[in-house]
């Protein structure tokens, strides 16, 4: 499903040159959930972006369900990101003042196949348990919840693929938790998921873990003792926080 | 993301900004504005001098002396054209002689004169002319009697005053039987013109006093030439004979060669209202320009406000980028952000420019002499200038926006 050889990233800041891939080679399967780890600036987010088409490689290839994406058009990558990615960010990345639904629908705006699209959007907030809240603004939501938002705007055009750079990385352990089991329930639907991360008991989520460092990938290994969310969540002590999931 | 969608994003980005958007869209409001108040006041102009130029008939010509089918320039400045006198009476004379397509003639020769009656004193224009002044120049005599032809052939002092000239000297009083002074010398005033009405850019024809023209030229003025003749044909269909016959017989009595230019003018009904149409067109692009330069500036003000609102949103258009919009969607979102806004100030500058037409328009018919008329082709002139102004400024902003990498934007601080 996705194919890089020999992917390159450098920056050029003035006249220093900083190498933030330094010839990466990966395969990831439909149906996959990754981690990737590994220091700060090892070039995990720089991966990433041109995984989710923000950002061009240097040089190398990339191949997403068979179709070389170095070449593509700006508009062949915009129709990437709109209906075969979907991104979540560490700092949610929501659209100031604006309600959740408006939030989810902004994704289906720019895909001319959209149906339905107010209630494509309260399904969405409902399949992360936030179908109470769809009138929220962000301001109004807590950065759990904001999190959500932002992981239903990105299912929303119900892509096969959710990155995700460092999804849990501004939340405490128990909402971290919440929106690692809604990961794997999505994974479970069969979608593939590659999450950043800086923390074991997050990566442990996943089925495979891949270790970046200064620009290369270093181990990449199955993860032996999988964590499922749902338990954990069990075995944490209960808070009121009240959710209708 | 069609048309209708982005035209809802760009309220909902406006809206959050009220204060802001309000203030932008006060430039093109105002500069709208202007165009609308100032082509009115031109078009009112435009049609005050239509129609006192109507009300010349359309069976009547007036001969001014000087040269040049065309050329030159000028419009008919009173005086006639240029420096070279060549009209004199005899040539009105023989026009109503020897024209047979000319019905009456009426030459006029005259100057501004100090009129006195007892304590009463005005600067107005004193003009010669003969019996047949009222009928050629379709003016009604209200009260006595106009001078007769044997009057003219006296030279005798005897004065027909306009209706304005009339209250001025006489206030409540009969004019008619008084005696007034004009630069000293006596006269009878034996009539007075009924009101015809302030007729703008050819002077007040109510405020004048009308002498016999042979008075004028010979006693108070010593004048050699009359200023112009105007003459009416028998009828409308025979205006253009007659103005061949009038410049036959003119350039026999000028002694000009047959290769020699005119060195008369005659201008008909129709020459006049293509003048005054020149005339009012320079006044409108004169007007509109320095109206529409204020536009202009809205138009400025809108592109520094969609800069500022690129800079603040460049963080909403990675995230929007991130989410799979083209840059032509962005483009279009930021320039459908603009043309709304100059839009809506245009809209808002086009009722404001009606209602202050509205409202003003009695003052402005007593201080300008006419009253403004706000016509279709301004309205439109000005709304789709308003929102090609939108358009033009809001380019480059929104190029600016669409320009972005989605990953530079997201990571904008
Ligand atoms: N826009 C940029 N311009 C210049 N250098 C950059 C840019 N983005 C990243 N880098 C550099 O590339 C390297 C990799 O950065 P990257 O953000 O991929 O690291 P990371 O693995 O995501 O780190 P972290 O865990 O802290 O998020 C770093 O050395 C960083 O300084
Ligand atoms: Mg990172």
């Amino acid at each position: 499903m996705i194919s890089v050889r020999d992917l390159q990233k450098t920056y050029h800041m003035g006249d220093i040159a900083v190498r933030a891939l330094k010839g990466v080679a990966l395969e990831i399967g439909a149906g996959e959930f990754v981690a990737i780890m590994g220091p700060s600036g090892s070039g995990k987010s720089t991966f990433m972006n041109i995984l989710g088409c923000l950002d061009k490689p240097t040089s190398g290839e990339y191949i997403l369900d068979g179709f070389q994406v170095s070449g593509m058009s700006d508009d062949e990558l915009a129709a990437i990101r709109n209906r075969r990615i979907g991104f979540v960010f560490q700092t949610f990345n929501l659209i100031p003042r604006r309600p959740a639904i408006k939030q989810v629908m902004l994704p289906m705006m720019y895909n001319p196949a959209a149906r339905e699209v107010e209630a494509c959007a309260v399904a969405a907030l409902e399949r992360v348990g936030l179908g109470a809240r769809i009138h929220h603004r962000p301001n109004e939501l807590s950065g759990g919840q904001q999190q959500r938002v932002a992981i239903a705007r990105a299912l929303v055009n119900n892509p096969a693929i959710i990155l995700g750079d460092e999804p849990t990385g501004n939340l405490d352990t128990r909402t971290s938790e919440e929106i690692m089991a809604i990961f794997q329930e999505l994974h479970a639907e069969g979608k593939t998921i590659i999450i950043v991360t800086h923390e074991e008991d997050i990566a442990r989520h996943a089925q495979r873990i891949i270790r970046f460092k200064d620009g290369h990938i270093i181990v990449d290994e199955p993860v032996a003792a999988r964590v499922a969310a749902r338990e954990v969540l069990a075995k944490l002590p209960a808070e009121d926080e009240e959710e209708d999931a | 993301m069609n048309l209708w969608e982005s035209v809802l994003v760009a309220l909902e980005g406006l809206a959050a900004n009220k204060l802001r958007s309000a203030l932008t869209m006060l430039g093109v409001i105002i500069g709208v504005f202007a165009v609308i108040a100032m082509l009115a006041i031109a078009e009112g102009t435009r049609v005050q001098m239509m129609s006192s130029i109507q009300s010349m008939g359309t069976d009547v010509v007036m001969i001014f002396s000087g040269g040049g089918r065309r050329g030159g320039g000028g419009g008919p400045a009173r005086g006639g054209f240029g420096s070279t006198q060549s009209l004199t009476l005899d040539d009105a004379y023989a026009i109503a002689d020897d024209c047979p397509s000319v019905l009456a003639v009426a030459p006029e020769a005259g100057a501004n004169a100090q009129v006195k009656y007892r304590s009463q004193n005005t600067n107005t224009q004193v003009l010669g002319t003969t019996a047949d002044y009222p009928g050629v120049r379709n003016y009604k005599v209200a009260s006595g009697k106009f001078f007769s032809n044997s009057d003219v052939r006296s030279s005798s002092r005897v004065a027909v005053i306009g209706y304005d000239t009339a209250t001025e000297l006489f206030a409540q009083l009969t004019p008619v039987g008084k005696d007034i002074r004009i630069n000293g010398s006596r006269f009878r005033v034996i009539g007075v013109l009924a009101q015809k009405g302030s007729q703008g850019g050819f002077g007040n024809p109510d405020d004048q006093i009308l002498i016999p023209v042979t008075t004028a030229m010979n006693r108070l003025f010593g004048l050699e030439n009359v200023r112009m003749i105007s003459a009416r044909a028998t009828a409308s269909d025979t205006l253009t004979q007659a103005q061949e016959e009038i410049t036959r017989l003119l350039r026999k009595r000028h002694r000009l060669a047959s290769g020699a230019e005119d060195d008369f003018r005659i201008m008909t009904q129709t020459e006049f209202m293509s003048f005054a149409n020149e005339a009012a067109t320079i006044f409108s692009v004169l007007l509109g320009g320095v109206a529409a330069l204020s536009l202009l500036v809205g138009g400025i003000g809108i592109m520094n406000i969609m800069l500022v609102s690129v800079t603040e949103r460049t963080r909403e258009i990675g995230i929007r980028m991130a989410l799979g919009a083209r840059r032509r969607d962005i483009l279009l979102q930021f320039l459908v952000e603009s043309v709304v806004l100059s839009l809506a100030g245009g809209g808002i500058g086009v009722l404001l420019g009606l209602l202050l037409v509205a409202w003003t328009g009695a003052f402005a018919a007593e201080t300008l002499g006419s009253t403004p008329v706000v016509s279709t082709v301004s309205i439109v002139l000005s709304f789709s200038f308003s929102a090609a102004v939108g358009i033009i400024f809001g380019v480059y902003p929104a190029l600016k926006a669409a320009r972005l990498d989605p990953i530079d934007a997201l990571r904008y601080e």
